[in-house]
Formats: structure tokens, sequence, C-alpha cells
């Protein structure tokens, strides 16, 4: 018999359906009989969707800028092979 | 555009394998950037600069440290390149040095002890619902996107560090529980329990904004 309580901690677990099947369909059958939890579950699994939704922004140009700068800079001190052949012809 | 998709199911981030050409090129690029070609290294900066500036403004909260996190963290990786295996997808790799950057960030802005991600903390206590309420089909439908990222950054922002760093590596960056646990030195246990807590307080606030209009809240009694 899964209690509301239950659900909560195996939560995490269903809505990642690492679940074994036993629990899993002992918490399937909970809600369906407990609409709270279904609301839980529901609203708890669209969070997840609508974060895994959205894609990251583009860098604003300056910053992307900035940060390649300071790779130059880096490969400069780092003497990379651009530097070396370049000194070297 | 932006693909929200509320609908789409829950599948989890794309495996990469040794005979995937994306896989391969990428390890060609790592190969060749390890050798000090600066070009192969600005290609891989190119595609993975905004997931880790995301991840960094996330924990960091704010424009100036995240651009900090940003250069530190490809800085070091173009210098540390070496240190890398190969045995862990690069990106991994580097999220990590990223994630290890903003933490110290944080640390070093506040004495704050939410800051810590020892396990010894809030780990065993219930996972907490107050509001119970049905959300509208595609409530995302009713914002424009920058509203949208407005409302969901919001309510990321208000979780504590432990809770957003874990939600934004496996809800948002898509790594799986082991990547996540690694990159943290957190056991899976406490990446788990972190990570169902950090699941509850967004939807606890986001239900806020997206239940469905006239409907009671109901509450566990
Ligand atoms: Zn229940």
């Amino acid at each position: 018999m899964v209690t509301c309580k239950d659900f909560l901690r195996e939560l995490g677990e269903y809505l990642d359906e690492t679940t074994d099947p036993a629990t899993r369909s002992a918490l399937e059958k909970h809600i369906t009989e407990c609409p709270n939890c279904w609301v839980v579950f529901d609203t708890c699994k669209k969070t997840i969707q609508v974060y895994k939704g959205m894609d990251p922004q583009p860098l604003p140009d300056p910053v992307h800028e900035r940060l390649m700068k300071a790779l130059e800079r880096k490969a400069v001190t780092l003497g990379v092979k651009e530097d070396c052949s370049e000194a070297k012809a | 555009m932006i693909a929200l998709g509320l609908e789409q199911n829950m599948a989890g981030p794309r495996i990469r394998n040794e005979a995937d050409p994306v896989a391969l090129e990428e390890a060609a690029l790592v190969d060749q950037a390890r050798g000090g070609d600066l070009a192969a290294f600005s290609e891989l900066v190119r595609r993975y600069e905004r997931r880790v500036y995301r991840t960094a403004r996330h924990i960091v909260q704010n424009d100036e440290d995240a651009e900090d996190v940003l250069q530190e963290a490809m800085l070091k990786a173009f210098e540390h390149l070496d240190s890398f295996q190969g045995n862990s997808k690069f990106y991994t790799w580097l999220v990590r040095i990223a994630v290890n950057e903003s933490l110290m960030k944080l640390r070093k802005r506040k004495s704050d002890r939410s800051v810590s991600l020892d396990e010894s903390i809030e780990t065993d206590e219930e996972p907490i619902v107050r509001e119970i309420a049905v959300w509208d089909d595609n409530p995302e439908q009713r914002y424009s996107q920058t509203e949208l990222r407005e409302i969901l950054d919001k309510a990321i922002d208000s979780l504590k560090p432990i809770f957003r760093t874990v939600f934004i590596l496996r809800d948002v960056e898509e790594l799986s529980t082991e990547e996540t646990a690694e990159i943290l030195g957190l056991s899976i246990a406490a990446v788990k329990s972190r990570l169902l807590r950090a699941r509850l307080q967004l939807r606890e606030r986001l239900t806020r904004t997206f239940k469905r209009k006239g409907d009671q809240i109901l509450g566990y009694v």
C-alpha cells in the first residue's frame, strides 16, 4: 500500500523512470486513485519539460569577443604552435 | 524559435558513442587543440560557450561574475587540455571546471553556509509540497519568449545554491546523475535527493504562475 508520503519519496525515480517494475506499478496505481499526487506528478513533469525546452541564449557579442581576446593572449603566453611557426619562419 | 514541447517525451540526453561522427569530430578537435591549435579550440569554445555561460550565470547570479567564470574556465581548459583523458565527454569535463569556478566565486562573495555543497546539509528532510493545482494545458504559450525566460530564471534563482546547481546540471544541461555526482563530488543518493527537492520547489513556484485560472488550490490533508 503506497501512501502519499511514499509516493513523494519515490517521485524523483518515478519521473526519471528508474524505479523497478513492481514499485512503478504500485506508484502508477497510487496516482490513478490519488488526485493530489497525480497533480504533483503532472506539474513536476511539466516543470522539467519546460526547462529542458529552453535553448541557451546566444552569448552577447562583447562577451564572446572578450573571451576570444583572452584566449589569444593565453595562447601567446603558452607559446602555442602558431606563434612558434611564425617565429621560425 | 523556442521549442518548449510540453508534449514531448522526457528522453534523456543523447548518448554519443564511438561511431557517432559528431563525437569523432570532437575528439579530433580536442586532439588538435591539445597540440596547441587555437583555431580547433575556438571551435570547441563556439560550441559550448553558451551552455557554460548559462550554467555559470545560474550559479553566480550576475552577468559580470558569469563572464569571469566563462573566461577562467575556457582558459583553464585550454591550458590543461592534457589532463582531459577522453574518458568522459569534453563538455562534462569543461562544465566541471566552470562549476568549480562558479562555486569559488560564490564562496568568495558570501560566507553563507548555504553555499556549501556538503553532504551533511539537509538531505534527509521530507520533500515539501504546499500548492497543488492543475496547470493550463500549455501555460507557457501565454507568455512571450522573454517573459517565459524571466519566469523560469527567476524561479531557479530563488533556489539555494545546493539545489539550483544540481537542477541545472541534471535538468537543464541534461547530464546524468553519475556525471552530476562526479562534478559536484556528491554521492548518487545526495544528487537524487537534492534534485527532487529542487524540482518540487520549482514546481511550487511555477504553479503560482501556470495554474489553471479559477481552479481551487488543493492541498494534502
Ligand atoms: Zn497521494
